[in-house]
């Protein structure tokens, strides 16, 4: 339902990505891997409307999405995390996610002012689905905990509740177990397969080649902005071009 | 004993204060300072909005506090308009201008927003000082005439106008708080805290930002419009960017993105200044110090650093009744 065409992102004479052919399985768990620089955060940023692309198309379900700002492609049901977390630290855990479902709501400032039935209702229907994500992902207890205060991986999930609550079909997962041991590693993963569970389909960037080669059912290497290969982790464990980029060019010469 | 300090209570009890004042004071002078003061708090609140909870620091203030002032000061004055049809088109005649300022504006951001709104500032008062023809230039405007009686309430003794300008600075308090209290302020605090974040969760960044910054030009506005008809003389300087480091000084001694900051921060500089007047410009080496002292060891002011205490003091006394209901339990 999500795929790419041709998709290049150039920034200046550096083209970060290129030509990039890439369909989503649907309800499933997808993972894009590649070195470091190679482009594969730029493509996160181009499908999620962060960024305009160069040239090619983002088609998502049916329609050319490449040139929505990031706000109106969050509104068709895509959520995104980021590699750093961006969470308001000063605030609780609640206070964060419940701002998460503000796209799906209509009160505007003079709703605001006169604290209208609608700005009550919306609140609460905010409330609840921020009570709800929360829960789905394990931080019951932590409502009202301070963010400074969580560790890492309860930020990651918290980042995870965040895109939730924006009820999406596609989660983009930007690096969700980097700085994390591999104990809450193994944890995490059993969040993203609980989220596919439900229906959602993820696509994630990860480093960890374990983690993802048993999570993943469908992966794509990303190297110098080209896709290099795509296919089912047994795939791409024998393919040669990727252990020529993982390796260096030296190692099958 | 927590009881007697809710929330709810200090509030009333600030009210009640607040409107005892006069007559506790019993002295004019004191009066027309605190009431100048409460003035100077309704423009802060609008800085606050923009600044401390959607994060764009806008050095543009003064400017249009100054928009509201000669907004008001012109239409009685020159065009000889009644002083409440006045009173009302010169916070929209502000925000329009605003309007059109932010649109541009809003396109650079952090330290761009900081000099462009700096810049627009200065402008501002430019026109003022050298368009003589319509403001007068540096002699500005005098005879503004006082807030007109409302059927039998005469607005024109000092305590009169003292709680004229209270009740418009209780009502402006009160939208803030509504507006920060709700999706709308969520909103804004999102975007202070990550625009990326912001945006991808569907949230509207360009419309938003615009937002806070028409509704911080208002709040500037009805502070210059009662400025205006407060002082009743009015020149280029109230626009010049002395004024909007006082409000900065006001707003980050308080503490910035706190809901009580501009008050605190306003009164305890006004207070300060006039108790060392005699200091006359020295004044600002006692200045100069505190500010950078509450920059570095409390960034969010007086209020934000009291706010961390109490917490710190409830979390502390949390952690405490569970120990010991750990220890009962174990008993």
């Amino acid at each position: 339902m999500l795929e790419t065409r041709k998709l290049t992102k150039q920034f200046g004479g550096l083209v970060a990505v290129k030509d990039v052919d890439f369909s989503l399985e649907h309800g499933k768990i997808n993972a894009i891997i590649g070195p470091n620089g190679a482009g594969k955060s730029t493509f996160f940023n181009v499908v999620s409307g962060l960024y305009r692309p160069t040239s090619g198309q983002v088609i998502y379900k049916g329609k050319d999405i490449s040139k929505l700002p990031a706000n109106k492609v969050a509104e068709l049901g895509i959520a995104r995390t980021f590699q750093t977390t961006h969470l308001f630290e000063m605030a609780t855990v609640f206070d964060n996610v419940v701002v998460g479902h503000r796209l799906r709501t209509q009160s505007n400032l003079l709703d605001s002012i006169f604290r209208t039935k609608r700005l009550k209702q919306e609140e609460e229907k905010c409330k609840e689905k921020a009570l709800e994500v929360l829960k789905f992902v394990g931080l019951s207890k932590s409502v009202d905990r301070m963010v400074t205060n969580i560790s890492q991986e309860e930020k990651k999930r918290v980042a995870f509740a965040l895109a939730l609550a924006t009820d999406p079909e596609i989660v983009f997962l930007d690096e969700p177990t980097a700085g994390i041991n591999p104990d809450e590693t193994a944890e995490l993963s059993q969040l993203m397969e609980k989220m596919a569970q439900q229906g959602i389909t993820i696509c994630l960037i990860e480093h960890k080649m374990q983690m993802i080669m048993k999570l993943a059912e469908k992966i794509m290497v990303l190297n110098y902005g080209e896709k290099i290969a795509e296919g089912t982790p047994d795939e791409i464990n024998h393919n040669e071009e990727v252990i020529k980029a993982y390796l260096g060019g030296s190692a099958s010469a | 004993m927590a009881a007697i300090f809710s929330k709810r209570n200090v509030v009333i009890g600030l009210i009640v204060l607040a409107a005892l004042f006069p007559y506790v004071a019993r002295n004019d002078y004191y009066l027309h300072v605190l009431t100048l003061a409460f003035i100077w708090m309704i423009a802060v609140y609008g800085l606050n909005l923009l600044a401390g909870f959607t994060g764009y620091l806008s050095l543009a203030h003064a400017g249009f506090f100054a928009i509201g002032a000669y907004a008001l000061g012109l239409l009685t004055v020159k065009a000889e308009m009644g002083f409440w049809p006045a009173f009302l088109l010169a916070p929209v005649i502000t925000t329009g201008i605003g309007f059109l300022v932010g649109i541009i504006a809003l396109r650079t951001k952090e330290h761009f927003f900081a000099i462009y709104t700096l810049c627009v500032g200065y402008i501002i008062y430019l026109v003022i000082d050298k368009w003589e023809g319509l403001t007068g230039g540096v002699r500005g405007l005098i005879g503004i005439p006082a807030p007109a009686d409302i059927g039998p309430i005469s607005l024109s003794t000092p305590i009169a106008q003292y709680y004229f300008v209270l009740t418009i600075l209780l009502l402006v308090i009160l939208v803030i708080y509504r507006i920060i209290h709700s999706l709308t302020g969520k909103t804004f605090i999102a975007i202070r805290n990550s625009e990326d974040l912001a945006l991808s969760l569907g949230i509207s960044t360009i419309k938003n930002k615009l937002l806070s910054f028409v509704l911080s030009t208002f709040f500037a506005g009805v502070a210059g419009a009662l400025y205006a008809s407060f002082i009743r003389f009015i020149g280029p300087d109230i626009g010049n960017l002395n004024i909007t480091f006082d409000l900065l000084v006001y707003m980050i001694v308080g503490g910035i993105g706190t809901l009580s900051g501009p008050i605190v921060g306003t009164l305890l500089i006004v207070w300060l200044s006039q108790n060392l007047q005699f200091l006359q410009d020295y004044r600002m080496l006692i200045f100069g110090p505190l500010l950078t002292l509450i920059v570095i060891f409390s960034p969010r002011g007086i209020v934000g650093f009291i706010a961390g205490w109490f917490t710190n003091w409830k979390l502390r006394r949390k952690v405490n009744i569970n120990q010991a209901q750990e220890q009962a339990e174990e008993v």
